[in-house]
Formats: C-alpha cells, structure tokens, sequence
C-alpha cells in the first residue's frame, strides 16, 4: 500500500513550539486557509435556508433571518429523479468493476499469464488518455448494439474506464500477499476460481473497501459518461442538476440551486465523512500509480 | 513458470483476462485509432469514408475557437497546476508542524475534492455571480465601488474557473504531499536542527528534493486533470461569456453532439492526445528504468 496519511503525528514532528510568533503564524496561516476552504459550504448551507428575498438584500455570509425549508422540497422535486438515477448507475458501476479489477489483479500477480503485462501496460497508459478520443466510436459501437442511451450503456462504460485503477490497486494489494499461500492452494488443488472465491476474496475486504469509496465517489461526481451515454432516462444527477441550473431561464432561484446542490453532493461528503481515512488511502493508493 | 502438476484448464488465467483484454483492445486502442482514422476523412453528421488527408486539422488550427480553447487551456494549466502544487504544499508544511486539530483540518482541506465538478462549478458560480455573492458581501462591508466580475468579464472568466478548481484539488496535493513528508526519515530534521539550519531552509534544500517522487506524481495527476478540463466550466461558465472560456474537451463535446462535425473533433481530440504523451512518456520512462524487470515487489502500491 501507498504510504497513506498516518495517524495524527506519530512520526517527524520537526520542531517543537519555540517561537511564540511563529506558532501564531502557522495558525494564523491555517485558519485563514481553512475559512477559505469552508467558505462555498458555509454559502451553500445559508443560502439554501434563506427565502429569495433575503439572498438579493444581505450577503452570503450572513445567516438566514427567516430559516425556511421551501428550496429544498423545491430541489427535491427536481433532482429526485436523477439522485435515483445515479443509485442505479452507481450500484452495478460499483460491484462490477471491482469484481473485474479483482480478478485482473489476482490473474495478473499469481498466475501471469503470457502478455497480460503487456495488455496491464496498455491499461495503465489508457487511463490518462482523455474520454474525448474514445467516447465517440463508443457511442457509435453501442448504438450499433443497440445498448446506446441506456442504463447497461452507463454501467458498460464505468466498467471499462474504471477498470485501469481497480484492476491496478488489487494488483498491488495481491503483491503483497506472500506467494507460498497462493502455492500451498495449488498444492492442495485448488483451480483458478477456486483459490480466488476461497483464498484470496476474502482477504481482500480491505482493499475491496478503499475500491468501492473510489468507484462510488467517482461515478457519483461523473458527468461526462452520464451526459453522452445514460440517455435522458437515466440521466445521473450530476447531469439533470446542471439541466436545472444552467438552462432555466428566468429569475436564478439561488436557495433551491443550492439545496439541489448540496444534495447533489451530499453522498459522495457523507463517504468522505464517514469513511475519512480510507477515502485517503484510496486516493492515495490510485495515484500512486505502480 | 513452475510445472503445473495436473494441467487443469491452462487457460482459465487467460479467460478471466478477457474483460480487460477486450477493454484494452477494443475501447482503448481499436477505437483511439477509430478516432485517428476519422480525424483524416470529411466526416461531419456520420463518418464518411471520404479520405482527405491532413485537412482537418488544417481547418482546426484555423478555427478560432479552437486557437482559443487552446490558449485558455495553456493559461489555465499553468495557473491550476502552480496554485494547486504551491497552496498544497504550504497546507502540507503547515499541518505537519505538531499543530492541534490536525484531523479536523485535514478534513476541511480535503473535503472540496469529494465533491464533483459540476458541484464546485455551481457553488462558485454563485459565489462569484455580480450583484450577489462575494461582491455583494464586499460592497456590505462598505465597499461600495467593490467590483468581481470575474466569471461574466471576457478576459477574466478562465481565471474563475481556476479560483473553484483549484479550491477543489488543492487538498488533494495537500494529502499526498503530507504523506511524502511523513515519509521523510526523522533523523534528518534532528541532523539540522543540530547544525542550526533554519526550518524553511531545510524544507527548500532537502525536503523539496526528497518529495521528488510525490511531486512527479502530483504533476501527473494536475496535467491529466488540465486536459481533461470540461466539467468545472460547463458548470460554471458554459465555455462563456461567448467563448472566452472554451476549452478543448468541451470543443470536441460540442463538435461531436451539438455540431455535428465529428471529423474537426476527432481532429481535435488527437490533439490532446499529444500533451497526455509528453507528461507521461518520461514519467513511464522513469518509472521503468526505477521498478522495471523485478517480478514481483512486495507491499509497493
């Protein structure tokens, strides 16, 4: 694994509190910066709790003089849709990839076969390459299909572009398993599936954990896969969000863009809150790319 | 390879590789090269067969929209990756200096990264909104003749779309940074705090060079994030006012699905191809002559 973030200063503190002036100025420095970072959330939640009127007379910093829920039975209306939408994009583009990466990371380290490093390669250096140069003949070979604009149209193309990184962090994470347990399965005559279902799955919770809260977040936040293959149907949040705010015509109605944003948002935070240190990890772990 | 005792199925590996096999194949170099071949034929609605060499990408470097986008993107890459590297970095340095709340701040650094594109565009693109937002905050205090009209100013609104996104991905640098200086053998802060160096000359003479790695890879991250630059200013601008925001993914999008031109975009869409190469083809470089030719390497991610 990638040298995560380790917990709260264990290690390498470099200098003790010595000067007064300049233990104020490194707080100084990351209070500021951290109003900075927690000024769009502090707007976001305000706003969505204040009536139209009260946003066009005060400023955002100020609090909501009149606390009202309206923007935000509002926002539901509009993106309900689209927040189930992107539960049933995000379910199979979850489960899917990081059961293929898996198996690709567990052929890939224990049996190797001939030129499945070569393809790994190709993978990897896929990854960089902007969905631009491919979305366009993949649009056309679904439409072929005839799969073109529909939910297995979404969860197809999650799959193959978010195989580089889940087939690469299984990879890894199987590299460290000592190989003698792989060789004591065959030995004991176990095939492929076999000693993948019984060995090897179910050591692999941990990293099976930090994939899913990469694989989550990342086709939750999707915008561009959703906005060219899901189709009007089953357009992810993301996209029907964008629709509400870009495209009405008429008086903005701030409070409810941003409770419709906020909402929009809140899965992909409430993994992050909740799964912290992981989430880290997980990032940590795809980019450091092996 | 050891014998294998009973040749059960020699081609289960080989079979459970077929998903990714026809990925790599099929989506990735079957239809990049796609993309190529079209890019030198007429193709406008559909593709066409008609062959007309480099003209596409004469047309596209004629075409002022295109020179735009890339002139956006040059200055937006330039800007998003040094304020994303530099506003990273100090977060990094100034949480690791046995500061209290060093969670909680992690967490308010981090927590703009979880959030989407389209999300961070829409909050900043109120934020930034004249009238109201920052500017009607500013004016509150008394500033009356405070103006930020950034996002609806011509030669301003790239510059915005740089203020959100790099909101969003600086505590992405600042995670991986504080991981590198975490990594950092102890010892080396006691050698010079006994040789009476000054913390900030440590940091720039040795601790800079020894995140080397962590920053090659930042760099990596932020450069493919530049190019793949299309999300944030749908969100935030639509590539407007007029185009003054265009970058080149959102060229390509509209060519492609608004404009019905698809040989200009997949002209377009090699063209990006070229700064991904140039970012990764020394970095994969390095990295073979650093990990190469060892078969397996234990707990390295």
């Amino acid at each position: 694994m990638a040298a995560a973030v380790p917990p709260s200063a264990t290690c390498a503190a470099p200098r003790r509190k010595r000067l007064n002036a300049a233990r104020i100025g490194v707080y100084a420095f990351l209070f500021s910066a951290a109003l900075f970072f927690l000024l769009p959330l502090y707007a976001m939640i305000t706003t969505s709790f204040k009536p139209m009127d009260e946003i066009r007379m005060g400023s955002v910093l100020a609090l909501p003089a009149q606390f009202t829920l309206d923007p935000w039975r509002n926002a539901w209306d509009q993106v309900s849709v689209g927040f189930w939408n992107s539960v049933a994009i995000t379910v199979p583009s979850t489960i899917l990839p990081i059961l293929i990466g898996a198996i690709n990371g567990y052929a890939l380290s224990f049996w190797r076969p001939r030129f499945a490093n070569l393809l790994f390669g190709v993978l990897m250096a896929g990854a960089f390459i902007p969905v631009q140069v491919m979305i366009y003949p993949l649009v056309w070979m679904m439409a072929k299909a005839g799969l073109f604009g529909s939910l297995p149209a979404i969860v197809l193309v999650h799959c193959i572009f978010g195989m580089p990184v889940m087939t690469l962090l299984f990879r890894n994470y199987y590299a460290s398993v000592p190989h003698e347990l792989f060789q004591a399965a065959r030995i004991d005559g176990g095939g492929f599936w076999r000693i993948f279902a019984q060995v090897m799955l179910p050591m692999s919770l941990p990293i099976i954990v930090v994939a899913a809260i990469m694989q989550i977040t990342g086709v939750w936040n999707d915008y561009i896969l959703g906005l060219v293959f899901a189709g009007r149907d089953n357009a992810p949040m993301t996209v029907q969000l964008n629709n509400v705010i870009n495209t009405t015509t008429g008086v903005r109605l701030y409070n409810v863009n941003m409770a419709a944003t906020i909402l929009t948002a809140a899965v992909p935070l409430a993994i992050y809150f909740f799964s912290g240190r992981w989430f880290v990890r997980g990032i940590a772990a795809g980019a450091v790319k092996g | 390879m050891l014998a294998r005792p009973f040749s059960l199925n020699r081609f289960t590996p080989h079979a459970a590789l077929l998903p990714m096999a026809l990925t790599v194949l099929v989506a990735y170099i079957g239809a990049a090269l796609w993309t190529f071949r079209t890019s030198l034929t007429a193709s406008r609605t559909f593709p066409s067969e008609k062959w007309i060499g480099l003209a596409q990408y004469v047309r596209l470097f004629d075409n002022e929209r295109w020179m735009l986008s890339l002139n956006n993107l040059a200055v937006y890459g330039v800007l998003f990756i040094i304020a994303c590297m530099v506003i990273g970095f100090l977060l990094a340095v100034f949480i690791d200096q046995n500061v209290r709340g060093e969670g909680l701040l992690r967490t308010v650094f981090l927590y703009p990264y979880a959030m989407s594109f389209i999300a961070t565009g829409l909050v900043w693109q109120w934020l930034l909104t004249p009238g109201s937002g920052i500017e009607a905050t500013v004016q509150s205090f008394g500033f009356s003749s405070f103006r930020f009209e950034w996002i609806i100013d011509q030669d301003m609104a790239i510059y915005a779309v740089v203020i959100a996104t790099v909101w969003q991905a600086s505590g992405l640098v600042m995670a991986l940074m504080l991981a590198g200086l975490r990594g950092i053998d102890p010892e080396i802060w006691k050698a010079a705090r006994l040789d009476g160096i000054p913390a900030w000359r440590v940091y720039v003479s040795i601790v800079l060079p020894m995140l080397g790695p962590t920053i090659a890879t930042v760099f990596l991250l932020l450069s493919t994030a530049v190019v793949k630059l299309y999300d944030a200013v749908v969100a935030m601008t639509q590539g407007g006012p007029g185009i003054a925001s265009e970058v080149p993914a959102k060229f390509i999008m509209d060519h492609l699905f608004l404009r019905s031109n698809v040989g200009l975009a997949s002209a377009g869409a090699v063209m990006l191809l070229i700064p991904v190469l140039a970012v990764l083809a020394p970095y994969a470089y390095a990295r073979s002559r650093g990990f190469g030719k060892r078969p397996r390497q234990k707990g390295h991610a």
